[in-house]
Order: C-alpha cells, then structure tokens, then sequence
C-alpha cells in the first residue's frame, strides 16, 4: 500500500513513515500544504493522510482542491481539533475518515487499511462468507455452517461491519463510530461486552473461532483456517 | 459633561418637555374653546333680551307715542344694571336714557354693533364697550338698547388670567417634575455605571442596586445581575479548571513520570521496560481521555457547541443508550430496562445528548450492586424518557447506594468523587458533564432520591409544541 502524509510535525511524519514502513507499506511525507497538493495530484497513492493545520495551504483546503480535480483518493484526516462539529466540517469537505490526536497507531492503521481496502470493496455483495459463517445483507440472514443463527438489529450491523472488513483489524471507536454512530468515547468498554455476545451467538460450541480479538488494537473477523 | 447638561440630557428629561408641550397646547386649546363658547352664549343670551326688549319699547310707542316711550325708558334707565337705553329725535338728541355719548354716526345706521359709550351718570369716565342695536322708529325717532359688555369682558379677563397662571404653574411643575425625575433615574443608572466600573476593574462580586420597586430600571438590574451571576459561575469555572487540571492531570503526569524514571534507574531487562511502557501508554490515554472530557464539558459551557443543533427524539436516544449499556449491565448482573413513552422532541446536539445520558447509564451500572434484591427490590437500572409538556426529562434510575443530601450539589463539579467511589474507575467528570450539556440545552441536571438508589434526571425543553402527553 503506498501512503501519502502531509504532516508539517517532521518528528510525527518520521515516525509515521518509519512505523508504516515496519507493517510493510511504502509512506511518503510531504511538510505543507501546497506540497502535499502536488504529490497527491502526480503520485498514485492508495491512501492520504492529511493534517488539518499545515503551513501554506490548510489540509481541508488541499482535500477541497483534490476534490474538484476529481482525485478521489481515500483521505484520513488528522487533526488535533476533535469535537464533533470538527470532525462533521473534515467530513464535509471531502474527507473520509477522521482520527483526532493524539491517536495510538493500531487506531490509525486500522483506519488507513479500512480506508484502502474500500476502494475494491465487498460494498455491492450481498453475502458476506468468512469460513462457513454466512450473512445475508438483503434477507438479513446468518448462519454458520448451515445453522440460521438469531441476531439482534444491531449485533447483525456489528457483523456485516467486521465481515465487511474481514481480515482487517477493527477498533473499539471504528465499531462505535460505524455500528451505532457514536463519536465520543463510553467510559466503561461496552463494546466489548457486545462482541462477546456476537462471538457467543457465531462461535460457541464450533472448534474454529472466527471473531478474534488483536491485542492493544481491536478485534478481527476471519478464517484462522487460510 | 457638567452635571446639569447631564441632566438635561437624559431621556427621563426629553420625555418630560414632550409631555409638558403636549399638555400646554392641549391646557391651551380646551381653554380657548371654553372661552369662545362662553361668548357666543352670552352674546346670543345679550341679543335675545336687548330683542325683547325692543319689542315691548316699540309696543309701548305704537300704543302710547313718544311721551309714552320716554316715560318707560326714563324708568327702565334707573334701574340699576347694565342694561342701556337711549331714545332721540330724529335729528339726534337725546330724549331719555342712560347713555351720555356714543361714538358718532351709531345711530344712523340701525341694527347690530358694537360700539364703546360713556354713561350719563359719569360722563367724564372712561369709555365702556357694549352691544347695541338700533332701531328707527315710525316718525323718525331713534331706539338704542343694549348691554354693557363689561361683564363678558371681565368673565374674559379671569379665563385668561387664569390659563396664564395655570399655564406658569403647568411649565414650572412639570419642569421641577421632569428635574426630580430625570435626577433620580440618573442617580440610580450613576449607581448602575460606578458598580459596572468597579466590576470592569476585576471584582467580579459587585452587584448593581435594587431599588425593590420593580419597575424597568429594577428589571434591567435583575436580568444584568443574573447575568453577572452567570459571568462570575464562569469565571469560577475557569479557575476551577484551571486548579482542577493542575491537580487531576499533573498529579498522573507526575506518577507516570516517576514510574520511568524508576525504571531507569533499576535497569530489569526487556520485561519490566515493556510493562513500564504499556503502563505508560495506558496512563497517557487516560490523560487524554481527561483532557478530553474537559475539554467537551469547557465547549459546552461556553455554548460553543450550540451549532448543530438539530430536533431529534429523545425517546430514540434512551432506546439506543439502553441497547449499548443492556450487555454490559446483563454481564454484571443488573436488568436494565428502558420505558419510552411516546415521541419526546428536542432540539440540540444528539452527540452531547446521547454522551451525556451514557455517563449517566455508565454510572448508574458502576454504582448499581449487582445481582440479588436490595430491600427486596431486584437490582436494576431504569432508563426513561418522558414528557413532561414544558420539558422532556431523560432519567436513570439505579438501586444503587445513591448520594446522601448534602453531597448532591458537589458532585456535579468536575472531579468531584465521593469516597466510596473513590476505587471506581472514572475521571469524576461524568456528571459534570451530564450537567454541562443540560446546561447548554437550557435545561438541567436533577439529582433524586430513588429509595434507594439515585435518580440522575436531565431536563431538557420540549421542541415545538406541548404534546397532549
């Protein structure tokens, strides 16, 4: 996966670039705006990485003018401002995803994989498979291997969510922000306790788990057996 | 500014020369109306006796002659009055009566007029006005009858010495009036400006003068006083937060700085340096979790977070913070339930709201005693949604140990944790919080007594009209 981050903080796109590099992606780093603007514009990247505040052009200012020349690569906005009506003013321009800092970087890989991957995206599909766990997103049926499996609304969106990034991590506030639209931060760990549920409901009583759960990142759906 | 521009200046003052303006010409116009009025009565009243009386003069010479006439006049002119007679030749002189002179030429033109005359019984007086009329009589002879006017003329002079003195005493009463007023409107709004001035200089307690007579000046004191109020509630809260994040966030800095530096200096190998950074870490997102939620509760007091506000159903709010607190509460034990009622409109931030009534939910499973019956009730945690009419009140009711009276009013401040939650995870700005964004609605926070438990109740105002509910 080839990056892009405009990031006028040197020491926080060196350590961005050098961490991304560790998981195996290729990161390039632009210090400003107007910079950053033309790497974009000439560079086939997957996905940009913008700050919010930079040296002579804004970030949103850059994603604005990426927008109207059609680039419609996927954009993560960082952004040290992030109250709600920020984060909806990042999102409105053009952006397509928001992490306010400071953020742990498990949040924003995960974030920056969900991005790029969404681009050939198992969006259209209307089964999900992951081993022999299967959802229905029309007839909002599951089953695992071939037994219907009963789930509530939003354990079924919870699903669809994890199945739909299968093989990638997702985090505790990418699952809160997408499955029930919440930005702010429950202080006890509830979602926890929902995915327990889920698991309980696809994993019990089969010796193949599915719903897995990263350490310090967040949890992952997918087929232990590939 | 001398002060008697200032005082000439002020509105009470303008107003005062208006209205004064206003009813001297009005004074001015009934009087001039009364007047003319008057005169026209007693004019007609004049005319239709002096007609009268013609008549019976004429009657009597036509019956009589002029000896007759003469005779009647003679006696009618030593009656004591105001009455006028005078009967000539017709070559002009007099025959009887009690006019001395007239100016000359009245008598040749008979009919109405009036003319000024001097009485026969004062020739060398001064001239009187009166009202006559003249008539030829067959033969030549000339009848003059009339009424002094010196009585109208009098009636005339009191109605305009008295709009004079009544107009004198209108303009300096309403001036001293206007004086008084306009002093003592200044004096308080002078009261008003020194007190707003020593505020402006820093002492934040001032409060401007009640005179406790509830009229407009007193309205605007009270509304600048409650506003005041809330500057000084402000004020308060900034220094509270700044105090608050010196003690609450430099107090983990502190600890998270002194476990590194411990670290350090006793080198354990790879495992200890890894647990030392994981701790690290875990205590840095804990700040910026604090950092966070103070940062939110800052925003929402100063009304910042008053764009995108949006009506939504509050209803709907309690069924979703009920769904995602219903596992957690489940895994510890607790039945939590949610009762709506109908829709429950509000208009404002569905973020802040829905965060607000999760820390209380959060609470209420933190605090509530898991599994078992507490006084026979079962343990369990109430989410309600009702409509009040004015207001739409979101509750969580829990069975849990609750919080006595007298602390009930601290807990909302930030930080604030009672001793026995002491051991509870949390940052202690939930309520805070809580109370904040009710705040930021126009609404509030109520705590209650649940018997047992603790009632957390956010009030909010209704959006648009009051239901029938």
């Amino acid at each position: 996966m080839r990056l892009l981050i405009i990031e006028d903080d040197r020491d926080a796109a060196d350590y961005l670039v050098k961490a991304f590099r560790e998981v195996g992606h290729v990161a390039d780093q632009a210090g400003d705006g107007e910079e950053g603007l033309q790497l974009a514009l000439d560079g086939e990247y997957d996905v940009l990485i913008v700050d919010r505040m930079l040296p002579k052009r804004d970030g949103l200012a850059v994603i604005g003018a990426l927008r109207s020349k059609s680039v419609e690569t996927p954009v993560l906005i960082l952004s040290a401002l992030g109250q709600v009506d920020d984060r909806v003013k990042g999102l409105r321009t053009g952006g397509d995803d928001y992490l306010a800092k400071p953020y742990a970087f498990s949040e924003l890989l995960a974030r920056v994989e969900a991005l790029a991957r969404r681009r050939g995206s198992r969006g259209e599909e209307t089964v999900y498979r992951v081993g022999d766990l299967e959802l229905n997103r029309l007839s909002h049926e599951v089953s695992r291997a071939g037994q219907e499996v009963q789930l509530q609304p939003r354990e079924f969106r919870l699903l669809e969510y994890l199945m739909r990034h299968a093989g990638q991590v997702v985090t505790r506030t990418m699952l809160l922000e997408n499955v029930w639209d919440y930005h702010f931060d429950p202080q006890t760990n509830v979602i926890d306790v929902h995915i327990s549920r889920l698991r309980s409901k696809i994993d019990k009583g089969f010796a193949q788990q599915l719903l897995h759960t990263v350490r310090g990142a967040g949890y992952m759906i997918r087929d232990g057996a590939r | 500014m001398t002060a008697l521009g200032k005082l000439l200046r002020t509105t009470a003052f303008k107003l005062t020369l208006v209205y004064l303006a206003i009813f001297v010409l009005f004074a001015a116009s009934l009087l001039g109306y009364f007047a003319l009025n008057t005169r026209r009565l007693i004019d007609e009243q004049i005319t239709s006796t002096v007609d009268g009386e013609i008549n019976g003069l004429s009657e009597q010479y036509e019956q009589g002659g002029i000896r007759r006439l003469v005779i009647v006049v003679d006696l009618r002119s030593r009656r004591p009055g105001s009455s006028l007679y005078l009967v000539t030749t017709p070559t002009g002189e007099g025959l009887a009566g009690n006019v001395g002179s007239l100016e000359p030429g009245v008598l040749d033109h008979p009919g109405w007029l009036e003319t000024n005359y001097r009485r026969l019984e004062s020739p060398e007086g001064s001239d009187h006005h009166a009202l006559v009329r003249v008539v030829q009589l067959p033969g030549g002879f000339h009848l003059l009858v009339g009424r002094d006017l010196e009585e109208r003329e009098r009636l005339f002079g009191i109605i305009a010495h008295a709009g004079q003195w009544s107009l004198a005493l209108v303009i300096v009463l309403g001036l001293a009036g206007g004086f008084f007023v306009s002093r003592r409107v200044l004096k308080r709004i002078d009261a008003m400006t020194d007190t707003a001035q020593t505020i402006m200089r820093g002492d934040l307690a001032g409060r401007l003068p009640v005179a406790g007579t509830g009229d407009e000046l007193d309205r605007l004191a009270d509304h600048l006083n409650a506003m005041l109020e809330r500057i000084e509630a402000l004020m308060r809260g900034l220094k509270e937060v700044s105090d608050n994040i010196a003690h609450d966030l430099k107090t983990p800095l502190t600890r998270l700085r002194n476990r590194c530096e411990q670290t350090l200096r006793h080198p354990a190998g790879d495992a200890a340096y890894r647990d030392a950074l994981e701790s690290t870490i875990a205590e840095s997102d804990d700040l910026i979790r604090t950092f966070d939620a103070l940062l939110m509760i800052a925003r929402a007091e100063s009304g910042q977070a008053r764009d995108n506000m949006i009506e939504f159903d509050a209803a709907e709010i309690a069924r979703d913070v009920g769904e995602l607190y219903e596992p957690l509460a489940d895994e510890k034990g607790i039945a939590l339930k949610v009762e709506t009622n109908g829709a429950a409109p509000v208009r404002g931030n569905r973020e802040l709201v829905s965060q607000a009534l999760a820390n209380l939910v959060d609470n209420a499973i933190k605090y509530a005693r898991p599994d078992g019956t507490v006084n026979g009730t079962p343990t369990e945690v109430l989410i309600k949604a009702g409509d009040e009419g004015e207001r739409i009140t979101l509750s969580v009711a829990d069975r849990g140990p609750g919080i006595p009276d007298a602390d009930r009013g601290r807990v909302v401040e930030r930080f604030v944790r009672l001793e026995q939650s002491r051991s509870e995870p949390g940052s202690g700005l939930g309520l805070s919080l809580a109370s904040a964004v009710a705040r930021l609605h126009g609404g509030e926070l109520k705590l209650e007594d649940n018997h047992p438990g603790l009632r957390s109740i956010i009030a909010l105002p209704r959006a648009g009209p009051a239901g029938t509910g």
